[in-house]
Parts: C-alpha cells; sequence; structure tokens
C-alpha cells in the first residue's frame, strides 16, 4: 500500500486543448498557434508533474469538436482539431519520470487489438506509468468517418429517451468486452515468458502465452498480444460516467471512474450506485477509486475567478455550462470543497481547467501547496508506477498457474 | 561523360522479430525496452542517417500449430514507439510499417497526421498489406482477402488516407484571438470517399501536417506491387541488394514512373541490407561465418527445412544428413503468419538441389542451411564496406540501404563509428543536416510544391 495518509486526496488533471471553457483559447496565456506542436503538450505535463498530480488525461474524438452532440456545428469561433491522445502522450512519456499518462480511447470504432498493444507499448515508453481512459461514440458523423456501420441521428436529449438508452447500453456493452479484450491481452504473455535459453535455442517458453479466444457480439480475438506484458501487469483503466449504464462500465472494468456530482449528497449517491454495482459484478474486494470531475476557474480571490468566467463567457456568447460542476475561487475554497466531497467517498478528483495556461499552474502552485498544508496531498512521488500512485498493486496474471 | 556523384541515403531498420537478428549474443539486449530504441536511433542520428525504420506483424508467427519460439517474439506498438522516439531525436526520420488490411483510412491518417505534427514532420509509412486468415483472428474485420483484392484495397487505403492528407490545406488555423476567429473556414477538412472498399465522408480532425502527408514507402515485389509504387510510393524497401538482382530491379521500377509523370529523382530504391565488419576483410569473414553460426542454430536449421518439406522433422538430427522422406506439396502449410512460406516455390526441386549439394560437400542439416542461406549484403573492413556501398549506389543498384544489424540495440555502433566516417570523406554522404523534415534529407519534394508545379506545367 502506498506511504501517504488515508486521507490523502488523488489528484488527475484533463487536459483538453487550450482548456475547458470554449473561449479559453483567447486568453493571452492560451497559446492556441501552439497546438498542434509537441512542446505546448510538453510544457502542460511538465507542469502537472510539478505539481506532484497522480496523472493527466488527454481527450480526443473521431471528429471534429462540436458544440452540439450528434452533429458537427460548423462553427470557426472555437478550437477545433486535434491530435492523437495516445501518440501525444507517448511523445511526452520520455520528457516526464513520474506522473501518470492516461489518453482517451474510443472503444466504438477501434480495434482493440491495436488499443491493447498501444497502451502496453506506452506503459513500456513510460515504464510504468500508463492508463487508458475509454469512452464510446453514438455520433452519426463519426461512424461515418469509417463507414462500417451507420448511427441514426441523435441529440442529447434522444440519448435520454428510453430508445436512446437502449442505444448507449449497447455501445457501453461494446465498450466492456473491448475493455475485456485490452486486459486480457495484457496477460496473454506471463511475466517471465522470454526464456532466451541459448541451449535449446528457445527465444519464449510459449507454454507462458496463452490465447486469449474472445467472441463477443461485435468481435472476436485469438491472440496472444504481440507485444509483451506491461511493466504495470494492468495499466490503469478508467471511465468517465453519468448514470447507471456507464456506472456499470466503471463497476466492471476500470480502476479508476470519473464521475459528475454537483453537491455532497449526490456525491454519496453515485458513490452508493457504483459500490453496489461493483459488488454485483463480483469485485467487492477490489480497489475502486471514484473521482470527482469539476471545471475550475481559480484565482486569489472569488471575484477574480468570476469576473474571468463572465469574460470567457462574454466572449463566447453564451455561459458556459457542462456535465460537471464548475467551481470558481480560491485555492482554500476548493481545497475545503474537496475535502467535503472526499467525505462522501470519492477518493480523488480529476479536474478540468478552465483555462489550461491559467488554471492549470494555479492548481500546482495554488492548490497543491494548500492541500499539502493540510497533509492532504503527497509532497513528493511515493511510488514509480501509476498503479503505485493510486495505491493499486500490480495483479497477478489471470492465465498464470504458478 | 561522367555523372556527378549520387548522395547515398542510409536508414537503420531496429533488429527485432526477424531472423538475421541474434538474441543469445550476450551483448543483445532487449527488443521491447524503449532503452533499446533510444539507444539505435540516437545512434542513427549520430551518423547522420535519413531514418530509421520499423517493422510490424499483427500475429505471432507459428510453425506446426504452435508459436514459433526460436527467433525473437514480441515487439512494441510501431506508433506509439515512434512518437517517443521523436522526443529523443530532433532530426531522424520516423518509419513506420502500417497494414492497410486490418486498420481504416480515418483513424490510421489521424496518426500518420499526429505522428508528423509531433516530430516536427518526420514521419514515414510503409504501407503493407496481409493475405491471410490467421492473422484476422485478432481482429474486428476478421477473415482475409483474396490476392487481387490486396492492393486494390491498399491502393484504396492509401489514395483516401491521401484525401484526408489534403483535406486540409496548411492556411485553416487563424487563431485569432483578438477577431474571435479560431478557423478561416468552417469546412476545413471535409472529405468524401465512394468507392469499393471505404464508403466514408465527413470532416478529418487533423490540421494539415509539417509534411503534408507522410513520405510512403512500399515494400511489395510482385507485378501489382511495382506498379502500386511506381504510382504512389516515394520509396521502396526492396529486398534486391546484390549487384546484377539490384541493377534489374532498379532500372525496372524506375522505367515504370514516366507513365505516372514522375522523374526518377520522385521514387527512391532502398534495399535492406545487412553488414559484418571487421579490422580485415579476412577477419570480417571469418566473424560473418560466425555469425551464421549464431542465426541457425541446429533447432532452427530443422525448422527451415520443414518450410521446405511441409512437415514435422523434429525427430532428426541437425548435425546428420537431410531427411529421405519426401515434402508434402499439399495445400496447408506448417508454417504460418510470415512471408518466408512464399520463397520456395517449388519445394520438390529445392530439396533436390540440397540433396545433391549437401552429397557433394558432406553437408549436415545445419551446415547445409548456413551455406544456403543469405550471406549479409556487406562483409569487409570499414574501407572495403564503404567502397562497396558507394560502388553500389553509383551503379544504381540503389540510392542507398536500409540498414538490418543482427545486435540489438549496439549493433548500429561500428558502422557508425567506421564506416560513416568514410562515406562522409568521399563525398558522398551528408556531415550534417540540412534540412529539418525526412522530405528534405530524402530529397523528395514537399506534396503541395508536386501540386503547383503539375499545374503550371
Amino acid at each position: 500500500m502506498s506511504s501517504t495518509p488515508v486521507s490523502s486526496l488523488h489528484l488527475a488533471v484533463a487536459l483538453d486543448g487550450t482548456g475547458w471553457h470554449p473561449a479559453s483559447w483567447r486568453e493571452q496565456v492560451a497559446r492556441p498557434r501552439d497546438l498542434f506542436t509537441a512542446g505546448y503538450w510538453a510544457d502542460l505535463v511538465a507542469e502537472a508533474e510539478r505539481g506532484l498530480l497522480d496523472f493527466v488525461t488527454f481527450e480526443d474524438g473521431l471528429g471534429l469538436q462540436s458544440s452540439h452532440y450528434g452533429e458537427p456545428d460548423g462553427r470557426t469561433d472555437q478550437v477545433r482539431g486535434r491530435l492523437d491522445a495516445v501518440l501525444t502522450a507517448s511523445r511526452v512519456a520520455p520528457l516526464t519520470r513520474h506522473i501518470g499518462l492516461v489518453p482517451t480511447v474510443i472503444a466504438t470504432h477501434t480495434e482493440p487489438f491495436h488499443i491493447s498493444k498501444a497502451i502496453a507499448t506506452l506503459d513500456h515508453v513510460s515504464t510504468g506509468r500508463a492508463g487508458l481512459r475509454v469512452q464510446i461514440s453514438a455520433r452519426p458523423y463519426e461512424a461515418d468517418h469509417f463507414g462500417r456501420r451507420r448511427f441514426p441521428p441523435i441529440s442529447l436529449e434522444e440519448l435520454r429517451t428510453p430508445a436512446g438508452q437502449e442505444r448507449l447500453t449497447g455501445l457501453f456493452d461494446e465498450a466492456a468486452d473491448h475493455v475485456e479484450v485490452v486486459r486480457r491481452l495484457w496477460d496473454s504473455w506471463e511475466d517471465d515468458a522470454e526464456i532466451r535459453d541459448a541451449a535449446t535455442g528457445r527465444f519464449i517458453d510459449r507454454d507462458k502465452l496463452h490465447y486469449i479466444d474472445f467472441q463477443g457480439k461485435h468481435f472476436s480475438v485469438k491472440g496472444p498480444s504481440i507485444t509483451p506484458r506491461p511493466p504495470q501487469g494492468q495499466p490503469v483503466v478508467t471511465a468517465l460516467a453519468h448514470q447507471i449504464v456507464p456506472y456499470r462500465l466503471v463497476a466492471r472494468q476500470a480502476d479508476v471512474g470519473y464521475v459528475t456530482p454537483h453537491d455532497a449528497g449526490q456525491a454519496r449517491a453515485i458513490v452508493a450506485e457504483i459500490r453496489a454495482e461493483q459488488e454485483a459484478a463480483g469485485r467487492a474486494g477490489e480497489l475502486l477509486h471514484v473521482f470527482g470531475d469539476l471545471v475550475v476557474f481559480l484565482d486569489d480571490d472569488r471575484a477574480a475567478a468570476e469576473d474571468r468566467r463572465a469574460r470567457l463567457d462574454a466572449l463566447a456568447g453564451e455561459p458556459y455550462d457542462s456535465d460537471a460542476r464548475v467551481f470558481t475561487g480560491t485555492s482554500s475554497q476548493l481545497a475545503d470543497l474537496l475535502q467535503e466531497l472526499a467525505g462522501e467517498g470519492l477518493s480523488g478528483f480529476r479536474l478540468r481547467p478552465a483555462v489550461a495556461g491559467h488554471d492549470l499552474p494555479a492548481i500546482t502552485r495554488g492548490l497543491v501547496p494548500e492541500l499539502q498544508r493540510r497533509g492532504a496531498f503527497r509532497t513528493a512521488y511515493e511510488a514509480d508506477t501509476l498503479r503505485g500512485l493510486l495505491g493499486l498493486t500490480r495483479p497477478a496474471n489471470r492465465y498464470a498457474t504458478a | 561523360m561522367s555523372k556527378p556523384l549520387k548522395q547515398i541515403h542510409l536508414a537503420a531498420h531496429f533488429p527485432g522479430v526477424n531472423n538475421t537478428t541474434v538474441w543469445s549474443d550476450p551483448q543483445a539486449g532487449s527488443h521491447i525496452e524503449f532503452s533499446s530504441f533510444a539507444h539505435f536511433a540516437r545512434t542513427a542520428e549520430r551518423a547522420k542517417f535519413d531514418f530509421l525504420f520499423l517493422a510490424e506483424g499483427l500475429r505471432l508467427r507459428e510453425q506446426g500449430g504452435q508459436i514459433y519460439d526460436l527467433d525473437v517474439v514480441g515487439r512494441p506498438d510501431t506508433f506509439t514507439v515512434l512518437a517517443a522516439l521523436a522526443a529523443v531525436t530532433e532530426h531522424l526520420g520516423l518509419t513506420g510499417t502500417i497494414n492497410s488490411t486490418f486498420n481504416e483510412p480515418y483513424e490510421v491518417a489521424r496518426q500518420f497526421a499526429s505522428l508528423d505534427h509531433l516530430s516536427g514532420g518526420r514521419s514515414a509509412w510503409n504501407v503493407v498489406t496481409s493475405w491471410d486468415a490467421f492473422t484476422g483472428e485478432n481482429f474486428r474485420r476478421g477473415g482475409f482477402l483474396p490476392q487481387e483484392e490486396r492492393y486494390s484495397r491498399a491502393k484504396e487505403f492509401l489514395a483516401t488516407a491521401n484525401e484526408l492528407f489534403d483535406s486540409w490545406h496548411g492556411d485553416e488555423i487563424a487563431a485569432d484571438q483578438a477577431a474571435g476567429v479560431f478557423l478561416r473556414d468552417a469546412k476545413a477538412g471535409s472529405f468524401v470517399h465512394a468507392g469499393q472498399h471505404f464508403d466514408i465522408h465527413g470532416q478529418f480532425n487533423v490540421p494539415r501536417s509539417p509534411q503534408g502527408r507522410p513520405v510512403v514507402f512500399q515494400a511489395g515485389d510482385s507485378e501489382e506491387g511495382r506498379e502500386f509504387a511506381a504510382s504512389s510510393a516515394d520509396a521502396i524497401f526492396s529486398r534486391y541488394a546484390s549487384l546484377e538482382e539490384g541493377r534489374a530491379f532498379y532500372t525496372d521500377v524506375k522505367n515504370r514512373l514516366a507513365k505516372y509523370g514522375r522523374s526518377h529523382r520522385d521514387l527512391l530504391i532502398l534495399p535492406a541490407a545487412t553488414f559484418v565488419l571487421g579490422d580485415t576483410d579476412t577477419e570480417a569473414e571469418e566473424l560473418a561465418r560466425e555469425v551464421r553460426r549464431q542465426q541457425v542454430s541446429g533447432a532452427t536449421a530443422l525448422k527451415h527445412l520443414e518450410f521446405v518439406w511441409n512437415r514435422d522433422l523434429s525427430a532428426y538430427d541437425p548435425e546428420g544428413p537431410l531427411p529421405d522422406i519426401d515434402p508434402d506439396v499439399g495445400d496447408e502449410h506448417i508454417s504460418q503468419g510470415r512471408a518466408q512460406v512464399r520463397m520456395y516455390r517449388d519445394p520438390l526441386a529445392t530439396v533436390r538441389a540440397w540433396r545433391e549439394l549437401a552429397a557433394a560437400h558432406d553437408w549436415s542439416i545445419r551446415d547445409l542451411v548456413i551455406n544456403t542461406g543469405n550471406r549479409q549484403t556487406f562483409v569487409g573492413s570499414p574501407a572495403t564496406v564503404a567502397r562497396t556501398i558507394n560502388d553500389f549506389v553509383q551503379a544504381d543498384v540503389s540510392d542507398g540501404f536500409i540498414l538490418v544489424p543482427h545486435i540489438t540495440p549496439g549493433g548500429l555502433d561500428p558502422f557508425a563509428d567506421k564506416v560513416v566516417p568514410l562515406l562522409q570523406e568521399q563525398g558522398v554522404f551528408r556531415t550534417e543536416y540540412e534540412g529539418t523534415t525526412l522530405r528534405d534529407h530524402l530529397g523528395l519534394a514537399h506534396p503541395d510544391d508536386v501540386r503547383g508545379e503539375r499545374v503550371a506545367s
């Protein structure tokens, strides 16, 4: 187990373009022209590592960003376009030493075989700091980029109807199969499969490589992986979840679930739902982190944060709305809120900086020292792997017969 | 009529899953850990090489229904390693082999465009196709393609990816903070492709990368493969590194370019080449024989014979005589997941020839495999190897070579230290990088310039 105190929180930051507010790119600090360069991402992750954060996530998508769920919006006044998240994470891995790197992968349109070896390789490249954030896409225009299946038009409102829920359930079930395949492939090589036995001429002990023989509704995968078991054994699997269908994915397959409570009562209720699903999935004894997601505007006083938010809203032409609670205030006020929510069973938080260039340094240089003063955050990295930072042990291989 | 000397292009193939890699040598390191890749890449960059090359195989090879365990087994994901290598190098090109059968154009185009951005314009794509249902068992798509559809899918895959790369022109991002205009064009990245293999439309979400498109390599050797390369590739990863075969291939492929409106400079021929260096030519010859013995263990020799006999030969002694039974010429092949099985198209004739050779020289099974296998391409002192490489390039065997060392990760170091300086002294290899992108290193035009010229002419 980790040596940090029990009251200690875990902190992650969600990186997306110039920040989560759609007008964030217009701030002086935003560097919108650098978005498609390695240096931009390296600087953000270095800042997060300076603040001793557990990990960063990288958003991704298989189509242009849009303010409408189901269709492109044709807007030109917001950031559009992005680099592949796995490659971005890998590009910064050799430049960092401790922080976890968690790119988004879209289960709906990708091959689990490719994703498994990509994340295993990110884990090799970062010597044990890789994870993934699994996401589904019900967007018809993203399906059209692949042409393998057509999705009917859908809006966010329609997704909430029974028909919409049925579609979501199908996509989340497919995502659960995807993660199952990814995880089995990570275990398809035992740790000591490479033997280099000159006497018999054998490079591997093939009894320690395993077919995974997965048969599912959407795909079948034979295995084994072409990539040996990653340093962490199982890199960290994470998912964002807003309601019962995705809570089930978190309960079945994730190590960290991100949830979006707007107050302490909601936090308590969501944690209870996930714990019940976790028990139903037969994982009652396992460590499963539930992190709260919050959008943050952090300044030296609340009025400054609120002014900044109002200024950005005016530039955007509409008030900013989010699935997650939007916090505006000081480091001390945010620390109070995080500790209050932690009291309801959240073990950490994934903070979404409203403006990456402003709110990320405010987290690392303001919030982190405040939490450290309260004995609620690490003062040095205590482990070499992301699992280690999260207090997750290195799991046994499901195929090993010791 | 002396021509100006051609400048040589050199690249480094990471030694991994390959029957030339010697993993049993005490100096042999990991084929998986990033430190091996970083060492190899830094050596190549120190030597001013054009690029590093990664191969790929999407299913572990099998023989006789079991995973083949005598060569190196296992490799990391190509894109992920190349992106990380971009962080530890500044100039070196990064070439990845990516399959067009078990991927989709939108995703692969995103990955190459992203790699090109993240490396400042150093990405290249070796486009390969798969032919087998065996590999398909690892993928959603499953199944396999009939021989005649392999190239039609590959061609359409590449053409579609090019449409995606070209869907952004490079001037769309205004990022005008004061005016609030991020994109100049709401339709940036728009594409429609309706073809036999792909029916897709929408908007590509990675802006134009520094090279416009990655440099494209092609490796197939069939008639279709050569036409595909002549029409659409920037370079060929070929297997003809000997004087006669190399010149024949070079002439054949370069002569196909004109009908596609391309010049000889638009397509580079870069064969794979192995090498063994010694202080003297004699010492190098001895070392080369020793390396061949390391590459072909007794167990490896028996497995190699099984490609031809197409049956289990595990009961035979590799130090003893050749099997007296006949090969199985049925349709089912004992070996799966490797290209090598197609080398022996007439097993009965091969067996007849091998029996005659073995009888004449009194060779055991292992002796036969060692002696009939491919000799290293370049064997000799640094001066001999440098001279031979230069002679071959000036004689149009190739435009350079993709070197495949047999030791990971240090196998390239002696070449970098001893051969490269000699080539530089002869004025046929760069002493400093002159440009920043892989297109610059290879002397290839940016696709926008090419299109501009075509419009003008």
